[in-house]
């Protein structure tokens, strides 16, 4: 190896377990609607469709639910958000809106089918009257403060409840994406609450989890990664009640969250950049690249008078 | 090789270590090429005779060991690993100590190595290498960063001498992370990693060094404002598209 090119030593092929675990690791890691992409890449740099679409059936999935990825129901009566929350097996996902279950081609991204949800999946009417109601009022939140944003609310525990006396939970999902291949650039804003409805207590406790990336690679490659948490709670009322301050909290706190985004952007120029590189030397002015000599003849001299270290 | 520099790019500059040691098992045939045009987050050695840190690259590399700057010997020790000519190891000495220098007023820490050797046109090839934990645990001044790492990488090409004249090529390249962490704003991490080139013909009565001191200290001007004018700005302006601002409460806008 001294001559200084480093032959890759005939090491064993590697496995097809470990080409398949890398080609997962690539997908799932793909940035926001980059995956197709992804996709092609690792397909070719494979060299062989069978690992390929193995990697690909198990990736796709995976990516699709943690993306929060959002498909139009093939007859247009509006979108379903794959997600955990709505999911009943791999490939079908349910609509609380519109009560139906559409079948979804996770890795060509589209829904292949829809039929309506049967009773067994659906809540019970006292449920959906809580369900509803904050559907309707999030619609109108996100419609407004979301170009591009889709909202659902799945009942996760508890849908079966007929009336006031049983806990039950909800979970709302707010996904916004936009893609700008043309542009270089791609981005998502996810949010996802959870409301435990107590009613003993009569409180409802409020989780928020959100998180946002944006990706910008014209010449480079420069990634926003953020994420926060966040806890609130209110108190139990009518459906309608409910709904309105629920709204009214969720909104609350993601804009909040933004405003927070916005002043980590511009604590970057002059503070938080600063740490890594100042913009002028601490001398603030540009370096005297003419004049280096003195700082080698006052090191002479330092180490002459046996001063320093 | 196309396709894996496309995914270079798409994957986070955060991953880009895992992502190369994974495109070095698929394409074992490409790891010449691979390691030459995928930058990767910067080493640092001590040099145990000087208790003094260098930083590793390729180029001060001879089998598992790396030359320092400072003692000009390998560690783990190489009895006869090459050295550059005694020309050019007093230029690589000089260099060492200004760039040092140079490295304080800028980044106010960090650690800082150069390399000279000789090149095939009877020319030279110098690599300047910058590596900061700005972290405030680390040598983050103003004590914002939970993590912060900056890595410069510049390597110049010099010309033989003409008519008193020489042409430098300078490609640079620069990697960060910052992840800033916050009670009620929560974590908010940016990544990077951008490369850039220019070349131009400089007279050299002023000396080397100080011609490629010159070039080095503008590229890096440049990638550190379009870093955070140009890309941490494209980012901004994506969250801002998802969710804008409510009106009223219009911030300010970058100047670029």
């Amino acid at each position: 190896m001294a001559d200084g090119v480093d032959e890759p030593e005939e090491a064993a092929e590697l496995g097809e377990k470990e080409k398949l675990e890398i080609a997962k690791w690539f997908l799932t890691n793909a940035p926001a609607g980059e995956i197709h992409y992804v996709a092609k890449d690792i397909r070719s740099i494979l060299g062989d469709d069978k690992i390929y679409e193995t990697a690909a059936a198990e990736a796709f999935p995976l990516y699709n639910k943690a993306l929060l990825i959002v498909l139009e129901l093939p007859d247009r009566s509006g979108d379903v958000i794959i997600t955990t929350y709505g999911e009943l097996d791999e490939n079908n996902y349910f609509d609380p809106r519109t009560a139906q279950v559409a079948t979804v081609d996770h890795v060509k991204q589209v829904c292949t089918n829809l039929r309506p949800a049967s009773d067994e999946e659906l809540p019970s009417p006292y449920i959906e009257e809580f369900r509803c109601a904050l559907d309707a009022e999030l619609c109108k939140y996100v419609g407004e403060a979301y170009p591009k944003g889709t909202c659902a609310v799945y009942c996760t525990r508890g849908k079966d409840v007929e009336g006031p006396g049983t806990d039950f939970e909800f979970a709302v999902v707010i996904s916004a994406a936009r893609h700008s291949p043309q542009n270089f650039c791609n981005g998502s804003w996810r949010s996802i609450w959870k409301l435990e409805f107590k009613d003993e207590l009569q409180v409802v406790e409020i989780h928020g989890k959100l998180q946002v990336g944006a990706h910008y690679f014209e010449e480079g490659n420069v990634q926003l990664d953020a994420n926060n948490e966040c806890k609130d709670s209110t108190i139990m009322q009518s459906p309608e009640d409910c709904a309105v301050s629920i709204t009214s909290m969720i909104h609350h706190h993601e804009s909040e969250y933004m405003a927070s985004l916005e002043a980590s952007y511009l604590d970057l120029p002059d503070t938080t950049f600063k740490d890594l590189r100042r913009k002028l030397p601490v001398t603030r002015t540009l370096f005297p690249w003419h004049n280096t000599l003195q700082f080698s003849l006052t090191r002479d001299i330092t180490k002459e008078l046996g001063i320093g270290k | 090789m196309e396709a894996a520099m496309d995914l270079m790019r798409r994957i986070s500059p955060n991953q880009s270590e895992m992502a190369l040691s994974a495109l070095l098992s698929l394409l074992p045939h490409h790891s010449t090429d691979l390691l030459s045009q995928v930058d990767q987050p910067l080493q640092v050695c001590m040099d145990t005779e000087l208790m003094k840190e260098f930083i590793l690259c390729e180029y001060n590399r001879d089998a598992d060991s790396y030359r320092s700057p400072w003692s000009n010997k390998y560690f783990p020790l190489l009895e006869d690993g090459p050295l550059p000519s005694e020309e050019l190891r007093k230029l690589e000495i000089e260099a060492n100590e200004v760039f040092t220098v140079y490295r304080d007023q800028y980044y106010e820490g960090g650690v800082s190595s150069v390399y000279i050797w000789e090149n095939d046109d009877q020319g030279f090839v110098a690599c300047f290498l910058i590596k900061k934990d700005g972290s405030k645990t680390a040598h983050g001044r103003r004590g914002h960063l939970q993590e912060g790492s900056w890595d410069a990488i510049h390597v110049i090409e010099v010309g033989p001498e003409e008519e008193g004249n020489a042409r430098y090529c300078l490609t640079s390249t620069v990697m960060l992370s910052l992840t800033t962490e916050e009670k009620p704003s929560g974590t908010f991490n940016l990544s990077g990693s951008i490369r850039r080139q220019m070349s131009s013909d400089l007279s050299v009565a002023e000396g080397h060094l100080c011609n490629m001191g010159k070039m080095i200290e503008e590229m890096e001007g440049k990638l550190r404002n379009s870093l955070d004018q140009v890309y941490f700005g494209k980012t901004r302006e994506m969250v801002c598209t998802l969710r804008p601002p409510p009106e009223g409460i219009q911030f300010r806008l970058p100047e670029s």
